[in-house]
């Protein structure tokens, strides 16, 4: 009717627009209305699930806890190595929102130091979620309530009380247990295991920590918790337990243990007891030491660059892994060999201060005369060990140096042997692709020339000339097959009488080393073995390097044999002078421990303390020698 | 039958009922909210509520006239607030919103959401029908919009100058502008979308990429729609059950007692607390806008209209919000979030609105 123009605007259009126009509104704000409660039907009802998930996955948080580990104890039920309460504290990422307010806060607290702080902000980078980061372990109680004192401001922090693997004897047994520690990257790749990843969890990582693993790990537990936005936690839902590892019994004498390892003072060396019924080793020692504690608790760079610069080298297990000359210590098995091959024991040969071979004069320590062979052993004559060996060759000696043990690598749970050389015609020829020649049988049958063995070697060779059986050593209760050797009775009795002389005759090299008991003694051989030529010193040691090592083999009592053991000494300087005295006052301590302890304590008076005090002043001393490096020392 | 009497009788049994239904429930959630405890925020919140209820009943007594009146000399006087703040927040330094009066912290763009509403309605009353659609109609209320807008903007408070443009918007719309008009608005703006983005502050933006993928930042900035979904969603049906909400009790839901109380609601009270509430939204609307349409006066009918629109874009505003519809803007649940700002605002707008009623029972209609 108007054509495009626009009806007149009178009052009751405007009235009229205004209800229309108000309905509008009011319909639109209806339908908004309706559009929110469809959202919220579909959040609450379709998407209800999802939700209800995702808010019990806020409230509760799942963490494990580390299984207790194992105890190792020794043949009486003495713990080696048990678990301590360790007071800890970590950081959950998901939770920590002012990540250098909270960290400063804790610098403050605990006092970390910047390798600390490096090392926290590297772990957390690489975590994720709640996969907790560890910040300290170890706290004392006075660290551990200032952590719980400011919790509130301290957001995604958790404290908590673990265990941690404790060693009481410390050094004592650090190479025969190993120690354990935080599985590596690598480790968890492997199994993908989340425990490995729980702050607390250690493996083993050398010696019998490591061989016992499986038995010694036990089984999780599991913790839920309730927990606020701020990761405060604020009651336990439910907790599943975590099953403690199996013990593992050991055959090994924990007080004898911490005996032998004192007993060796200063000295860098190795000493091992054996049961010469079953073969049970009840002293596995090589000094010095590192203190596995320090090793579980994570040790510090310095601490191991300190061990690693030490010239004795604690982190070397010399019972096992330790390779000598074993110089005479081999006679009374030599003496076997030689009375098996038909030479009459009683047959004298006179020595002359040496033996000659061709053109060669192979020297003598002394002067002995006529000996036969116990003599030949008690005075330890080389001169009438180089006439029996010109006469049989070593090709008739090294045989029985097998059966006794030399060269053999055992099964000994957790070691890891070098097993040395056992020398024979057909192993030079193999070898250097050279006939044996008199001269090395000469060498050879002093323990000297390509003959190598290691100190447990050598224990078990005491023990089986002392029980005239094949014995195994072993660790922990394993059945081995112990068959009398084939050693004619005649041979084992004048080798162990060739020993008792050694202590108890008239000029036995070891007379010095009698036991101080009533009505028990001591059988052995001393050994002395030249480092000079065979060990390539680096020049900076001093004269320490080139000292002889002293090495003796015994049993005791003499008289139906119970204990066989080897020592040695490096750079010891002899063996009667070095090592027969340890052995002596190890067989002390087996049968009269006031008296062995009476002993040993005179000793460490002289030494500056114990192990461990001797460790720590010397860790100190090391420390302050980088702090401020000697002057005389710069080139 | 008891007789009543009339005095008695004039009371607005219903409104009352309907915004004490609410704020009491609004009370429970705030006990909840403290873990189980009337302090520090239910017992305040309702306190207060008694008083600003009052003072909505007193101000309905009033004669619409004197709000006619005042409606210019009030706008320039909350404008002037505006202002003061502003310049007050340039020597404080920051964001300042308030206005310290010695007994209470004073909000001026609060009050300027019904100023507005007031100061336009008295305008198109006054304009001649026939300039209805001239530029007469447009520009001096583009400019009373616009100036407050800016402010509350600079501020900078994104919500409440949405809702004053709202308010204003719905305004003018009532009073008949061309249709037109608004759609080319709305298509223009819409256009400019970007632009205007690119004009807000660097958080507000965030919060709006927020709003569009709330799971792209889940512990930041992200965390509060995230939470507050958890908190509703988890609820179900029925609900966890008083005093059980996990995300508001073990603080994973932030604000938990503010702008996102109707998701502590909802995790206990579940789908069935929240249409109840959405119900009692609802009645409350549908009065004030049949006040609006029921108007004696075209003044009563604008302000009517304007405030109701005030009230429901803070419902719908907080509600789209926590359920992840809308960008995080801070505009709080009216009667139910914690706080006296809110709330004197909407119990200005019902008093008002009751002023309005009371008025067009009196006497016939009439349109200026």
């Amino acid at each position: 009717m108007f054509g495009k123009k626009s009806p007149p605007i009178t009052e009751a259009w405007r009235g009229f627009t205004f209800t229309r126009r108000a309905l509008v509104v009011g319909g639109a704000q209806a339908a908004v209305g309706v559009a929110l409660a469809a959202r919220m039907t579909y959040i609450s009802v379709i998407d209800n699930e999802r939700y209800v998930l995702e808010s019990e996955s806020n409230r509760v948080n799942l963490t494990l806890v580390p299984p207790r580990r194992g105890w190792i104890v020794d043949r009486h039920g003495k713990a080696l190595a048990n678990n301590r309460v360790s007071l800890r504290v970590d950081i959950i990422p998901d939770r920590l929102h002012n990540k250098d307010l909270v960290l400063g806060q804790l610098r403050t607290l605990l006092r970390l130091d910047n390798d600390a702080m490096d090392r926290i902000e590297r772990d957390l980078k690489a975590a994720s979620g709640f996969q907790p980061v560890a910040v300290a372990e170890d706290m004392t109680e006075q660290e551990y309530s200032s952590i719980l004192v400011h919790l509130p401001e301290l957001p995604g922090i958790a404290p908590q009380r673990g265990f941690a693997r404790n060693y009481p004897t410390g050094a004592a047994v650090g190479h025969l247990i190993g120690y354990v520690g935080a599985p590596t990257a690598e480790e968890y790749e492997k199994v993908k295991d989340p425990l490995y990843i729980t702050p607390g969890y250690k493996t083993g990582k050398d010696g019998l920590e490591k061989y016992f693993q499986e038995m010694l790990r036990g089984k999780p537990g599991a913790k839920r918790v309730e927990v606020t936005a701020r990761g405060k936690v604020v009651r336990e839902l439910s907790t599943q337990p975590d099953t403690q590892g199996k013990t593992v019994h050991l055959t090994i004498d924990a007080d004898l243990q911490e005996f032998v390892a004192r007993r060796m003072g200063p000295e860098s060396g190795a000493a091992v007891v054996i049961d010469t019924l079953t073969g049970d080793i009840l002293a596995f020692v090589s000094m010095p030491s590192f203190d596995p504690n320090s090793f579980s608790d994570g040790i510090s760079n310095s601490e191991y660059s300190w061990l690693r610069a030490d010239d004795h080298q604690p982190l070397i297990n010399k019972a096992t892994r330790g390779l000598y000359p074993p110089g005479s210590t081999l006679k009374p098995m030599a003496a076997i060999a030689a009375i098996d091959h038909g030479i009459d024991p009683s047959e004298r040969h006179t020595c002359i201060g040496g033996y000659r071979l061709g053109s060669r004069f192979f020297r003598c320590l002394g002067t002995h005369g006529s000996v036969d062979m116990p003599t030949a052993i008690m005075k330890s004559c080389n001169s009438y060990f180089y006439w029996v060996a010109h006469r049989l060759g070593y090709d008739a000696i090294a045989p029985t140096a097998r059966l006794t043990g030399l060269g053999e690598e055992f099964q000994l749970a957790g070691s890891n042997q070098r097993f040395g050389t056992v020398p024979d015609s057909a192993w030079k020829m193999r070898k250097y692709d050279q006939p044996w020649s008199a001269s090395d049988s000469l060498n050879a049958v002093i323990g000297q020339g390509y003959v190598s063995v290691n100190p447990l070697q050598l224990a078990v060779m005491a023990s089986r000339i002392a029980s005239g059986r094949k014995l195994y050593p072993r660790l922990v209760n394993r059945h081995f097959k112990s068959d009398p050797l084939p050693f004619s009775a005649d041979a084992l009795a004048t080798a162990r009488h060739g020993m008792d002389l050694v202590v108890n005759g008239p000029g036995g090299t070891a007379g010095r080393s009698r036991l101080p008991l009533d009505g028990i003694a001591m059988a052995g051989k001393t050994g002395t073995a030249q480092v000079r030529g065979l060990n390539t010193g680096n020049g900076k040691g001093g004269t320490w390097r080139f000292r002889d090592h002293g090495l003796f083999v015994c049993f005791c009592p003499v008289d139906n044999p119970r204990y066989a053991a080897s020592v040695i000494i490096e750079h010891g300087m002899g063996g009667s002078r070095a090592a027969a005295p340890v052995a002596k006052d190890i067989f002390t301590f087996i049968y009269d421990r006031e008296k062995g302890m009476e002993a040993l304590e005179t000793f460490e008076a002289g030494w500056g303390g114990t192990i461990k005090e001797r460790m720590d002043r010397s860790y100190a001393a090391w420390k302050a020698g980088i702090a401020a490096p000697d002057p005389g020392l710069a080139q | 039958m008891i007789p009543v009497p009339p005095a008695i009788q004039r009371f607005p049994w219903k409104l009352i009922a309907v915004l004490s239904a609410i704020t009491g429930f609004g009370l429970l959630v705030l006990y909840s909210a403290a873990g189980g405890n009337w302090s520090p925020w239910a017992w305040q919140q309702g306190v207060r509520f008694l008083v600003f209820l009052s003072v909505a009943l007193v101000i309905g007594r009033f004669p619409i006239r004197i709000f006619e009146d005042f409606a210019y000399l009030g706008y320039l006087g909350v404008l002037f607030l505006l202002i003061a703040v502003e310049l007050l927040g340039f020597v404080g330094g920051g964001s300042q919103r308030w206005l310290n009066l010695g007994f209470m912290n004073l909000q001026p763009s609060e009050l300027m959401k019904v100023a507005i509403v007031i100061a336009l309605a008295r305008f198109y009353t006054q304009l001649p029908p026939g300039n209805t659609r001239t530029f007469t109609a447009l520009w001096p209320a583009l400019a009373a919009i616009g100036t407050p807008a800016a402010l509350v903007m600079l501020q900078p408070d994104l919500g409440t100058a949405l809702a004053i443009c709202i308010g204003g918007v719905v305004v003018m719309f009532v009073a008949g502008l061309p249709f037109w008009w608004f759609g080319s608005a709305a298509a223009a703006g819409l256009a400019a979308l970007p632009i205007l983005f690119s004009m807000l502050h660097d958080y507000q933006q965030k919060r709006v990429l927020i709003f569009l993928d709330p799971e792209s930042d889940p512990l930041g900035a992200g965390y509060h729609i995230s939470q507050s979904k958890i908190a509703i969603g988890s609820g179900g049906i029925g609900g966890k059950g008083f005093l059980n909400g996990s995300q508001s009790h073990l603080d994973y839901l932030p604000e938990g007692h503010t702008d996102f109380i109707f998701a502590t609601m909802a995790e206990e009270w579940g789908l069935i607390g929240g249409l109840g509430l959405l119900f009692a939204f609802f009645l409350l609307l549908r009065w004030s806008t049949r006040v609006a349409i029921k108007a004696r006066t075209r003044f009563g009918q604008l302000t009517a209209a304007g405030l109701t629109m005030t009230i429901f874009f803070y419902i719908a505003i907080n509600l789209s919000m926590v359920m992840g519809m809308a960008p995080v803007v801070g505009i709080p649940l009216p009667l139910f979030s914690y706080g006296g700002s809110s709330m004197l605002t909407i119990m200005t707008c019902v008093g008002i609105i009751l002023a309005i009623e009371n008025d067009s029972k009196t006497g016939t209609r009439r349109f200026h």
